[in-house]
């Protein structure tokens, strides 16, 4: 007996409205599909008929507000090369510290959502508060805890000054030290072992298959990082290595812990990369060009077409940017997030999983995404939203005519 | 002022329209321990009906829009809405796209609102928020 369980939209701790059908028999899923459109904003379409490019960078920011530095950095990459742009150094190590502040504070907040998910609240409850320090810092040199209007086209727009260094180094030795314990928290620990380890394996040719991107396809054994293999801003001085879970390990299993354990070790990473940059920083201007209404006439005047491709806390991001003179928004933009690949992903993991495993699974790849109580059932194409109470009913009804 | 003593714990059901994620973990970011509302009886929880306060985030997309009104009217009274984030109170950054039908306001009228500005607000802010709705569902209950 096969049933159909669709999932979402609304879920009680959810960040994205996503919709997922399961077919199930019994315990085992048998086949999923993912409806997505509900988060659908028309962003690009403001990009290319409301915006100018400049307003367009704030607007990048809204794509997604966990990742709101990478969208705008990527953005600020494709125009920059379209109409030719060069940005100062100094900003270019700016840009690689914001980029990897994100990171930490993104990866973090998914381990207390994975966390959370396994149904572990002390320990999201603790992974957050260890969160709240990298957020007192971007809010130092941002003036904002979550979107920080950072980037600009040819710089950045707030320096890193001296009085922030010494915070920003003990912020780092704080992480040092909680590393520890957040990595024998996460990897010794008995619950999460057995709820992740062989749980949502995705093998090495299916990852490649399904050109998945960042920890997801790193935790499979694929070495692919866009900072090593196409370093951008002043990545080429840092010389990053693509982490895969054999580093730690000794093997490759490609599933939910493997994530695990790869996100962990890219926060490690990020604070070694923060810390080499804050030594190596050259002195120097900030931007390029300071006169908002120069630039936007530059970008104005430019024509090209240009892809910048960055890695995002979840993966490769792409923009891709065209200009053609005399137009005053975007002549064209197109915005592929690494979501949007990474959540085909989750058909190889969850297929044979239990109805359990949903949660844990659906968020090791970091899709925003929380477990629910919450179910919409399609009948003859019309859709009802059950809470958990209607679910209990049902469940009830369910056991009494199996009785019968 | 906040009175002494609630007589209740306040529920919370948080529905993202659509939203940017912002505002969203920065709810999240009220409940955990830096500011920690669990303390007052605040808490997520995953049903409607179990709540008090509906907190909305996002700038309500036309595939929201229906859910949105369902999520209200399975509320039990007396209910208030808590709108997070400029993009539910006026679409914010978003403002004139083709795929939006929110505000919120347009879209279940006549309903209470509280509104918590900014993009996103910070926790404290969120906090207020939902201070004041609570001030108020305990003046409908002293009536
Ligand atoms: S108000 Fe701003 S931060 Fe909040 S969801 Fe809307 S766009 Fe995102």
């Amino acid at each position: 007996m096969k049933y159909e369980v669709p999932i979402g939209p609304i879920h009680p701790a959810l960040k994205e409205p996503i919709m997922l059908k399961f077919t199930l028999e019994g315990e085992r899923i048998v086949d999923v599909d993912v409806i997505a459109s509900q988060n659908h904003r028309g962003i690009e379409w403001i990009g290319m008929n409301r915006n100018n490019p400049v307003q367009s960078i704030y607007l990048s920011e809204r794509i997604c507000g966990i990742c709101n530095f990478c969208h705008p950095a990527c953005l600020v990459m494709a125009v920059e090369e379209a109409a030719g742009i060069e940005s100062p150094e100094r900003a270019e190590y700016i840009r690689v510290i914001q980029g990897e502040l994100e990171r930490i504070h993104s990866h973090l907040l998914w381990a207390g959502v994975a966390a959370h998910e396994l149904g572990f609240d002390s320990l999201l409850h603790y992974v957050w508060m260890v969160r709240e320090k990298v957020m007192d810092i971007l809010e130092l040199i941002n003036g904002n805890r979550v979107t920080k209007a950072i980037i600009m086209y040819g710089g950045v727009r707030r320096d890193i000054k001296d009085e922030h260094i010494p915070k920003i180094k003990r912020m780092l030795d704080y992480y040092k030290q909680a590393f520890g314990k957040l990595a024998k928290l996460f990897l010794e620990d008995k619950t999460i072992k057995m709820r992740t380890r062989e749980i949502g394996i995705l093998p090495y040719e299916e990852a490649i298959k399904l050109a998945t991107v960042g920890p997801t396809v790193r935790a499979s054994g694929v070495k692919k990082d866009v900072r090593q293999d196409m370093p951008y801003f002043a990545y080429p001085d840092f010389e990053v290595k693509a982490i895969t879970p054999d580093m730690l390990t000794g093997e490759t299993i490609g599933d939910t812990y493997d994530r695990i354990i790869v996100r962990l070790l890219e926060v490690k990473q990020s604070i070694e990369i923060i810390e080499q940059a804050l030594d190596e920083m050259p002195p120097g201007d900030i931007l390029a060009e300071p006169k908002i209404i120069k630039l936007i006439n530059q970008i104005k005047k430019a024509e090209g077409e240009a892809v910048a491709r960055y890695e995002a806390p979840r993966g490769e991001d792409i923009h891709y940017v065209k200009l053609k003179s005399g137009f005053e928004y975007l002549y064209a933009w197109k915005v592929r997030a690494p979501t949007y690949i990474n959540i085909l992903s989750w058909r190889p993991m969850l297929l044979d999983m239990q109805i359990a495993d949903i949660p844990i699974v659906a968020a090791s790849i970091d899709p925003c995404l929380s477990c629910t109580n919450r179910v919409v059932i399609v009948r003859n194409n019309k859709e009802e939203i059950l809470t958990a109470d209607d679910l209990h009913r049902l469940s009830v009804k369910k056991t009494r005519r199996l009785l019968r | 002022m906040i009175p002494k003593a609630f007589k209740r714990a306040l529920w919370v059901f948080h529905v993202n329209s659509g939203s940017c994620n912002g505002c969203d973990i920065e709810i999240i970011a009220a409940l955990t321990p830096r500011y920690d509302v669990e303390r007052f009886g605040i808490r997520l929880v995953g049903s409607p009906r179990h709540a008090d306060v509906i907190a909305f985030t996002g700038p309500v997309t036309s595939d929201m829009a229906d859910k949105v009104k369902r999520i209200y009217e399975q509320t039990p009274d007396p209910k208030v809405i808590l709108v997070v984030g400029s993009c539910g109170i006026s679409g914010g950054v978003f403002h004139e796209s083709y795929h939006l039908e929110g505000p919120i306001e347009k879209i279940i009228p006549g309903a209470k609102c509280f509104y918590v500005p900014g993009c996103p607000p910070r926790p404290e802010a969120i906090i207020q928020g939902v201070i004041k709705a609570w001030e108020f569902l305990e003046g409908v209950e002293k009536k």
